[in-house]
């Protein structure tokens, strides 16, 4: 009695395993998890936008969309850097697409749009991508808002206490925008530089100011030992650029968006003055950390041909740094959401991980990550002019170390409440 | 006839909750409700405003969003619960007035300032005058929070029924929308509609009757400021607060598309365009590429200006024209 197998048959049999070798992950898998991530891929922001769903992409392929034994479907929504936008794209995430985790938003005013709605939510949990408004969790937080990146106010730690003690500066002009972001980061620079001791003038301008020259002039004639520049974008260039020109020679003290690649690329005789400026903030081009090589190198080898940047955003590293904080909980949990993701928010606000910089986060009380800041200091390596960390303060919280009631009864920062409180002697 | 439709259209919208509910999964009924027809509603209303102007008195004016902004920062400002607190104390049944009312005086304001201007000259100043506020709000921290606005707008209770329930919220927006449009078809037959009409028509002929042509317009511009109070006051709360952006550039020119795609020869246009815009809006990222949604969106719009310049509702009166001429050819 010979065996024959026809073709069918061999056709049919393997077809059958073929189907069975399929079908059984499926049955041992669940549901798929839908992670909603909103960013904003419109209007002034777009490329760091680009840029954070970049790094979020890549972070999925590595571990093949999968955690905790679930498969991880990312479902993406852009807004324009508006609050109500990004309310109207959350609610289509959560209502329409059914997802049951946002990874988002970009901007301040947007991240307290979304905390606030996510005060209405029950069983939804909104993980902040890279908005930095202090304000998201420091006042009023909400119980299904997390936040594992730093915010405006954070990324000035240990600048105050350098420019004091390692440069020895007593008196420093402060040149900044006129509007909540710079209010956020001279109110973190000067919280340290008072306390240590040093005095400032303060010299305001409003947002899309593009002449300074009455302002650097002052700020030249006066006894000021260096000039802390917090603008953002055009407003930045425009002052460094006149400063340069007016032959100033201070030394120059930055806040986090001077010290970035979209400045040092733009040419222009503020490049010269920008060599050797220092910064403070959640990121550098040049760490030298063995997680951050390995990330930058990952991220060249994955999206330098597709538009990529030399080094990865602020944008890209916070929303990735925030996604590592949902991996993370969902590992922990083993991709359980149930009982309205009570076990997942636990596990979020219980999370300690290392971002992308290599920074140790953790979580407070508010679920505002506390997390390592680094001093940065602008060198030419390689031809080109970058951002290279020289130190680094860990272990940062929201209200830089110092009490919280006191911090808070400081008030918000403002034109005319910058944090320049002298230490009580 | 026409009177018939039109109850006919406000039952319709009355038991769509229903229908929705029965055809839908529950969670994407109450998207549907709350979110694309409530906010079609919401800015529908806004848009209506300037409709008005436009198709009663031949003025385009860019300053809606605004006026609606200022009626909705008003909101915030004096209401209690808000964050952060400007003024605060205010219960909703106090200071939702005061919004309205805000929102009328800039309506006149707006309306003095362009009282003699027309055509592209009153675009423009009143699109100076959006941006102008735009700024103010924006860089302003003690009255308006500058660029983070004001948030935790949560809307009224009424009789125990919460406001952020898309049930109640979708019944108000609507109660609120069928009752401005009827004051507006019945304000357009009264003396006053008339003369705006005829100033439209015709300024100097108006004036040569007795009529004090720069008062009208003004107060054509304070009814529609008024208008778009109603909607400025609804949106804050449908957005749980604003922000500067809500009266920016893009959310101007919103306005203005929703009006112009929907058709500028009757006030339910607005509502016809609003709506097109929202499900665009909201789906055109499903429907097509998340990196280019906003191509499709602009094809659209290109294609209904192009097939039909008075909008949506010139497509109605083409296809009826052709109809009756087939009748007749007959």
């Amino acid at each position: 009695m010979s065996i024959t197998t026809t073709r069918r048959a061999t056709l049919l049999g393997s077809a059958g395993l073929a189907g069975a070798a399929l079908a059984s992950p499926a049955i041992a898998q669940r549901a798929p998890i839908r992670l909603g991530g909103l960013t904003t891929l419109e209007g002034p922001f777009a490329t760091g936008g680009q840029d954070s769903f970049r790094c979020v992409q890549m972070e999925l392929e590595r571990i093949n969309s999968t955690v905790g034994g679930r498969r991880i479907e990312f479902i993406r929504e852009s807004s324009n850097a508006q609050a109500d936008v990004a309310l109207a794209r959350a609610r289509k995430l959560i209502e329409q697409d059914n997802v049951d985790i946002i990874l988002g938003p970009l901007s301040g005013a947007e991240g307290i749009a979304l905390r606030d709605y996510s005060r209405t939510l029950t069983g939804k949990t909104i993980v902040n991508g890279s908005s930095g408004a202090a304000d998201t969790t420091l006042r009023n937080p909400s119980p299904n808002f997390f936040r594992f990146s730093t915010d405006g106010t954070q990324w000035m730690a240990g600048l105050g206490n350098h420019v004091f003690r390692n440069m020895n500066i007593r008196e420093v002009a402060v040149a900044a925008g006129d509007y909540a972001f710079p209010y956020a980061q001279v109110f973190g620079f000067n919280i340290e530089y008072c306390r240590a001791g040093g005095r400032v003038q303060h010299y305001w301008a409003p947002l899309g100011t593009t002449d300074f020259s009455a302002q650097i002039a002052q700020i030249n004639r006066s006894s000021a030992g260096a000039v802390v520049v917090v603008h953002g974008g055009t407003d930045g260039l425009a002052f460094m650029t006149q400063y340069a020109q007016s032959g100033g020679n201070k030394p120059l003290i930055a806040g986090s968006i001077m010290a970035d690649q979209t400045m040092l690329s733009a040419r222009g005789p503020h490049r010269r003055v920008m060599v050797g400026m220092i910064s403070g903030g959640p990121i550098a081009d040049v760490i030298d950390d063995p997680t951050w090589r390995e990330f930058v190198e990952r991220y060249r080898r994955r999206w330098l041909n597709e538009g990529g940047f030399q080094s990865p955003s602020i944008h890209g590293v916070n929303y990735t740094t925030n996604l590592y904080g949902i991996l993370h909980a969902l590992r922990e949990v083993d991709g359980d959401l149930g009982n309205n993701q009570e076990a997942f928010q636990r596990a979020l606000a219980a999370a300690r991980i290392t971002a992308p910089t290599g920074a140790a986060v953790r979580l407070d009380h508010n679920r505002q990550a506390i997390s390592d800041i680094f001093l940065n200091r602008i060198e030419e390596r390689d031809g080109r002019a970058q951002v290279v960390a020289f130190a680094r303060a860990e272990g940062v919280n929201q209200t830089l170390n110092t009490p919280e009631a006191q911090f808070l009864a400081l008030g918000a920062p403002s034109r005319d409440n910058p944090g320049c409180v002298p230490a009580a002697s | 006839m026409r009177r018939g439709l039109a109850i006919a259209a406000a039952l319709g919208l009355l038991a769509l909750p229903w229908l929705l509910h029965a055809v839908l999964p529950a969670n994407q009924a109450g998207f549907w409700m709350g979110n694309i027809l409530g906010r079609a509603l919401v800015f529908g209303i806004i848009a209506m405003s300037l409709t008005f102007l436009a198709t009663y008195g031949g003025f385009v004016s860019l300053a809606q969003m605004m006026i609606a902004g200022v009626a909705g920062y008003t909101l915030a400002i004096f209401v209690e619960g808000a964050v952060p607190r400007i003024v605060g104390g205010a219960g909703y049944a106090l200071a939702i007035p005061l919004g309205v009312l805000a929102a009328t005086l800039m309506g006149l304001l707006v309306g003095a300032i362009a009282v003699r201007t027309r055509d592209i000259y009153l675009l423009m100043i009143t699109l100076a005058l959006s941006m102008g506020v735009f700024r103010f709000v924006e860089t302003n921290i003690t009255w308006f929070n500058g660029y983070e606005g004001i948030r935790n707008v949560v809307g009224p209770s009424l009789w125990g029924l919460d406001f952020r329930n898309p049930w109640v919220f979708y019944h108000v927006t609507l109660g609120t929308a069928v009752l401005l449009f009827a004051a507006v078809m019945y304000l357009v037959r009264s003396p006053f509609g008339l003369v705006l009409q005829g100033i439209r028509d015709n300024p100097r002929r108006v004036s040569a009757l007795g009529y004090n042509v720069a008062l009208h317009r003004i107060a054509a511009f304070g009814v529609a400021g008024f208008i778009a109070g109603c909607g400025g006051v609804l949106a804050t709360i449908y957005n749980i607060g604003i922000s500067p952006g809500t009266i920016g550039l893009g959310a101007t020119v919103n306005v203005l598309i929703m009006a112009v795609i929907g058709g500028l020869g009757h006030p339910v246009g607005a509502f016809l365009g609003s709506l097109i815009f929202t499900v665009f809006d909201t789906f055109a990222a499903t429907i097509y590429d998340r990196d280019r949604f906003n191509t499709l969106i602009g094809l659209v719009f290109l294609v209904i200006v192009l097939a039909s310049p008075d909008g949506v509702l010139g497509v109605g009166a083409r296809l009826r024209r052709l109809l009756t001429r087939r009748a007749a050819d007959k």
